[in-house]
């Protein structure tokens, strides 16, 4: 059953113009949004927790009951609440909110309507990557368009809830993704990630009951209201439901956003991607993105579920499979991961302000074969003391690289040492390397 | 509040619900090393130093990673281990992080030997980093504001300079900027970091990141010998730590008192120190043929005996920063050695209103910054505390912060009383007293704050009182000056029959004795002058060369308040004592000298030493001359002094006078759009053209700080409580 593709979010995205309303209508867009008014909010809140949708953005925490901490509104303290989607995506790989919010921005804005609805907020806000202007614009076009139709605003379709829709776009800055950052980002401040407690579901955006939710997840919530819990809890595994975009990318033939039931394993995901790169094996992977430990030729059957990658000592999350082959020096690939972790740490916090700037200069060393044997050491007692010692995620991902390639590739480091320097021909893991040759 | 017991390395600590478990380690003696936290700020964890080993949170299960206890509240039954394996190696850990990128140039730092990080790597971290890379460099050092410099090779970008900032006096302006390994602390571009309190920063900051100019390169910290004492520049009684070398004051720090100034004191008491080596009196004079020349001591003193003893009438005049000791020696002196009523503390605008009120609703009376964060309502009128009282300033915003509610009977709409979250009563100055009979929301447990400048407003001071009465709502006086309340518990004012200081000045006496008073704070500074030049006899008690001295016919140096022993009394009734810093054998408190006056009076013959004048016909002073003639075109004068001005105490700190805030005359927002940016303001003693800024401000009021300008707005612009006329200037 998890073998073949099922696409939900995707269906529409060949359609002519997707991305426009009447298209969007032409395929039942907004019905799932009249069911919804239709029942009480905490019906459709419990629909969602039944559905067993777990959270998209990373840590796949379930979305149901992420909804459920937010205190019940208080007529004595009157505060409002919010619906803040997370749409930064800038975890290197991770290639999916950005595609649904260019073909299908209205899937994503009746997801707000709907959530909104369910969690009784009267504002919510959409954070886009700076970077992406052009998705910025489709999605305002898609939101005016929602106005226009009286899908946003007051009194949607009659039934006396009233909602506005931000879309507000970031800096272009990875931290902001981190949701808290996101909340001092989207109030006009430099995004560094929040003391906890105070939880956003108690005080989020402007000290107000905030829920703060992936694109994808919240993109799920229509097909859920119109399909039922059911439906959804159906596909996947049993604590891993319902369908997700998993983005490939790298040395496959055909690289791109495979929608498919949680479960799945990365050997159907290349074969439905054309295979590997002709001439070429696969030589490591991520399952969810660089902060996430590297997999390798062994892990092709491990069931792409949280628990499944879990066991297998690393981390579902954004399902952003990076595929390198054998023309790829693990070495060179973990340095600019790194670098990019050095570049994009926040600075709050001494282990990751600190400690990516090390690690980047030990790595330089061993990637031009100047290093010594200890260094993989060295390396990995750095990792030991940042991860789990820094403030925020961003630290702790910035070591999956790093110890997972030396756990599977030691070797190829030493190999470094022994030569003097790096042992491939970079030129040979590029997508013009057919051409050079 | 229920108590919670911890177990922190193996001993049970028992403390209030929500205690930090850094702070509840501390109850335990045990020492976490901490650089981000600090107990007088809020937490932030971005240090990530004081991380221990939580094996049980209080529910069985552990915490698999270390936590930082600077972030974490206790839990019933929790255990920590600080110094196991875990906790050593995740703080080693942190310790060489901290270090990859510092430029360990502690021999030429002026923290070296008093520094957290220094003293931290010893004992927590590893001796021997592993980081053979490139660290990251910075042109250094930039500066926050004229006084503050920062080197951010040494910033470990631990937040508490921005959080002090932020938190403590609401003086943003100093922010984190840029990320990563790059983050540091800025300024915006056009903007220097403008704080009245901005030194905290520099003594709270964990490395030598932040050093003034004022101090910068000047001393190593285990050449100082350190002396506790008092800050003598307002009434507040902030602790002070006054560290000097080879009988030189080097610096200034905050002291540590949790029930008056916390740990935080103003610019003014940290860097305005100079004005005691400045322009000193040496030696005694003696006025010989029109001219002063040096005299011995025996030689002054008898000369002052005698020119006191033949005198017919004697004022005294002793000023407004004695220690209590000094005030109750002038006390006796007038009284039984002089015996003469003319007796008067203030050297500056009064009424007999508020001798009255000093006398009844001030003496003996206290009311303690505890009072304040107790309080439902605080109501300040004629105060400025941004200006005119740091230390109150300070823990007055620091109650708002936890929901005191604050009113302010101010003639505009002031920064500080933004600061102050208060609700601000606009009242132009003359109209407290109805004001005060408006207040609205004052309990038994409410505080009424009124300032001195209440002694220019008739009825103001009554007004008080009379609220206080009704509403069982204490009251307290706020003056300026370190000695002003202690010369009140002292009755430094004038007995029965006396006269006030200012007519004191009007009454022609045969001599005066003057101490510390500069003419131009008096309320008629001209008169003051033709006053001295008038009496027949003049002696001064003072510290440095001022226009007194110039006009004086015995001049007796005295010490300054590092110099002797003493005692302060704050606004609150509070006695301060704090020891002598330096000993110069040549420098006696003003006791010692009225003491040997005493002595030498007794050998001229007590009977001729009773010199009090009957036929001195006493006119009391009243203020309503000035303040409450509202001609139709004028506009009434609000006026305090701005925290850093021209003040005497001041002069010589040059690094502290940079700091000053720009001084502007605040005018009505219309009028500022009619008149524009520069002003002609005049009135009965003169006229200035100063910029001017618009404010939201009680009607036909400007705003003129009083000693920014010139010789101040008493000698050079009006007279207290007048009106003046304002233009625009072309
Ligand atoms: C450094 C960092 C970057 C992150 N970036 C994103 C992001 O771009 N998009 C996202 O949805 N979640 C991101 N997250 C996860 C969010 O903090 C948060 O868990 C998520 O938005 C919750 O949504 P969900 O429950 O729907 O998954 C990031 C986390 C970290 C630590
Ligand atoms: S781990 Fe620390 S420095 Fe890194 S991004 Fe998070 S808070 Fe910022
Ligand atoms: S300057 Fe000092 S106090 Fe400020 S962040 Fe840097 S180290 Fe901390
Ligand atoms: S002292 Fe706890 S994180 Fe800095």
């Amino acid at each position: 059953m998890t073998d073949t593709l099922t696409p939900v979010l995707t269906a529409n995205w060949g359609d002519e113009r997707a991305w426009t309303l009447p298209a969007y209508a032409a395929t039942g867009g907004y019905d799932a949004l009249d069911v919804a008014l239709g029942m009480a909010p905490e019906d459709v809140q419990t629909m969602v927790k039944d559905s067993g949708l777990r959270g998209r953005g990373g840590a796949g925490f379930p979305t149901g009951v992420k909804w459920g901490f937010l205190p019940p509104p208080d007529p004595e303290n009157p505060k409002p609440r919010y619906l803040v989607v997370n749409a930064d995506e800038s975890e290197p790989g991770t290639c999916k909110d950005i595609p649904l919010m260019m073909a299908s921005p209205h899937t994503l804005v009746e997801g707000v309507i709907i959530s909104s609805y369910a969690i009784r907020a009267e504002r919510a806000f959409i954070y886009v990557r700076g970077e992406v202007l052009h998705v910025v614009r489709r999605l305002r076009a898609a939101v005016r368009e929602a106005y226009e139709a009286g899908h946003l605003g007051t009194n949607i379709h009659g039934s006396g809830y009233d909602l506005e829709l931000v879309v507000h776009a970031g800096a272009g800055a990875y931290i902001c993704g981190e949701e808290t950052a996101l909340l001092d980002s989207l109030e006009g401040r430099r995004g560094q990630p929040r003391l906890r407690p105070p939880f956003p579901a108690v005080a989020g955006l402007y000290a107000s009951p905030t829920v703060i939710n992936n694109a994808e997840s919240i993109a799920s919530v229509p097909a859920i209201v119109k399909n039922g819990a059911d439906w959804f809890a159906g596909m996947g595994t049993e604590k891993s439901a319902g369908v997700g975009i998993f983005s490939l990318s790298g040395h496959v033939k055909r690289p791109g956003q495979y929608e498919a039931p949680l479960g799945i394993t990365l050997r159907t995901l290349i074969d439905l991607a054309g295979g590997i790169r002709e001439g070429h094996e696969l030589k490591f992977w991520t399952p969810g993105g660089s902060s996430t430990p590297l997999f390798t030729q062994e892990h092709l059957d491990v069931t792409l579920d949280f628990e499944g990658v879990a066991a297998a000592g690393s981390m579902l999350g954004t399902r952003a499979l990076q595929i390198f082959d054998d023309s790829v020096c693990v070495v060179r690939a973990v340095l600019r991961w790194t670098e990019f972790y050095k570049h994009e740490s926040c600075g709050k916090c001494t282990p990751c302000r600190e400690g990516t700037w090390w690690l980047v200069q030990v790595l330089e060393r061993l990637e031009k074969g100047q290093g010594s044997p200890e260094d993989l050491d060295l390396l990995l007692d750095q990792c030991d003391n940042i991860l789990g010692r820094s403030f925020c995620a961003l630290g702790d991902g910035a070591t999956s690289p790093i110890t997972s390639s030396i756990q599977y590739f030691r070797d190829e480091y030493l190999a470094h040492l022994e030569q003097g320097g790096c042992p491939f021909d970079a030129k040979k893991s590029t997508a013009w390397a057919e051409a050079v040759q | 509040m229920t108590d919670v017991t911890v177990k922190i390395d193996g001993q049970d600590v028992t403390v209030p619900e929500g205690t930090l478990v850094i702070r509840a380690a501390e109850e335990a003696g045990i020492e976490i090393p901490r650089f981000c936290d600090h107990p007088l700020l809020a937490p932030v964890g971005a240090c990530r130093q004081c991380l221990v080993d939580i094996p049980d949170a209080g529910n069985g299960r552990g915490f698999p990673k270390p936590q930082a206890s600077c972030t974490i509240p206790v839990a019933e039954g929790m255990v920590v281990e600080t110094q196991n394996t875990t906790a050593v190696k995740a703080q080693q850990g942190i310790m060489e992080f901290l270090l990859v990128n510092h430029p360990l140039d502690c021999p030429v730092c002026d923290k070296g030997g008093e520094c957290p990080l220094q003293n931290q790597a010893m004992s927590h971290g590893q001796g021997e980093t592993r980081f053979e890379g490139t660290k990251r460099t910075f042109p250094k050092p930039i500066n926050l504001s004229p006084n503050v410099l920062l080197d951010r090779e040494r910033c470990i970008v631990c937040q508490r300079c921005t959080r002090f900032a932020a938190e403590i006096p609401g003086d943003p302006g100093i922010a984190l900027i840029q990320r990563g390994a790059q983050q540091q602390i800025g300024i915006a571009e056009d903007k220097p970091f403008s704080s009245y309190f901005s030194g905290n920063v520099i003594q709270i900051c964990p490395v030598g990141a932040l050093t003034s100019d004022d101090y910068r390169f000047r001393a190593r910290p285990f050449d100082l010998v350190s002396t506790p004492g008092v800050a003598e520049h307002d009434a507040c009684g902030a602790a002070i730590r006054i560290d000097h070398r080879r009988g030189k004051v080097m610096r200034r720090l905050a002291g540590n008192d949790p029930e008056v100034n916390e740990e935080w004191i103003s610019d003014k008491d940290r860097f305005g120190f100079r004005y005691a080596v400045r322009d000193r009196l040496t030696s005694p004079m003696i006025r010989e043929n029109g001219e002063l020349r040096p005299a011995s001591w025996l030689e002054a003193v008898a000369v002052a005996a005698q020119g006191l003893a033949g005198a017919g009438s004697v004022g005294v005049l002793p000023g407004g920063r004695l220690t209590l000791e000094d005030a109750k020696a002038y006390a006796a002196f007038a009284r039984d050695t002089l015996r003469t009523p003319h007796l008067d503390f203030r050297s500056r605008p009064l009424s007999e209103e508020e001798t009255g009120f000093l006398r009844s609703r001030v003496a003996g009376t206290t009311v303690t910054y505890a009072d304040l964060d107790a309080a439902d309502h605080v109501v300040l009128v004629g105060l400025e505390p941004e200006d005119e009282a740091g230390t109150l300033f300070l823990r007055l915003r620091k109650a708002n912060r936890a929901g005191l509610r604050i009113t302010t009977l101010s003639p505009y709409a002031s920064e500080g009383s933004r600061k102050l979250g208060a609700q601000v009563v606009l009242t132009a100055p003359g109209a407290e007293k109805d004001a005060l009979s408006q207040v609205s929301g004052v309990t038994e447990a409410s505080v009424i704050l009124v300032g001195e400048r209440l002694a220019t407003s008739p009825g103001a001071y009554s007004a008080a009182a009379e609220l206080a009465d009704r509403t069982g709502a204490r009251l307290a006086w706020v003056p300026r000056r370190a000695g002003d309340r202690g010369a009140v518990e002292a009755d430094l004012l004038p007995g029965e029959n006396g006269l006030d200081a200012e007519a004191m000045v009007r009454a022609g006496l045969d001599a005066l004795v003057i101490a510390g008073v500069d003419p131009d704070d008096t309320a008629d500074p001209a008169a003051f002058l033709a006053a001295l030049d008038q009496a027949g006899f003049v002696v001064s008690l003072e510290q440095r060369v001022t226009a007194v001295t110039e006009r004086a016919d015995v001049v007796l140096p005295v010490a300054t308040a590092s110099e002797k022993a003493g005692t302060f009394v704050t606004w609150e009734g509070r006695r301060r004592p704090f020891e002598k810093v330096f000993d110069k054998p040549a420098a006696y408190s003003d006791a010692e000298v009225l003491g040997h006056i005493t002595a030498e009076l007794s050998l001229v013959g007590p009977e001729s030493a009773g010199v009090a004048d009957e036929t001195v016909v006493s006119s009391p002073t009243t203020t309503d001359s000035a303040a409450t003639t509202t001609d139709s075109a004028g506009f009434r004068l609000a006026t305090w002094r701005l925290m850093l001005d021209n003040g005497t105490l001041q002069s010589g700190d040059k690094a502290l006078a940079a700091t000053a805030r720009p001084a502007f005359v605040r005018i009505p927002a219309a009028l500022h759009a009619e008149l524009g940016d520069v002003v002609t303001i005049t009135g009965d003693r003169g006229s200035w053209t100063l910029p001017a800024l618009p404010a939201e401000m009680a009607d036909s009021t400007v705003w003129v700080p009083t000693n920014s300008f010139g010789r101040g707005v008493w000698a050079d612009l009006a007279s207290p409580g007048s009106t003046v006329t304002v233009e625009g200037a072309q």
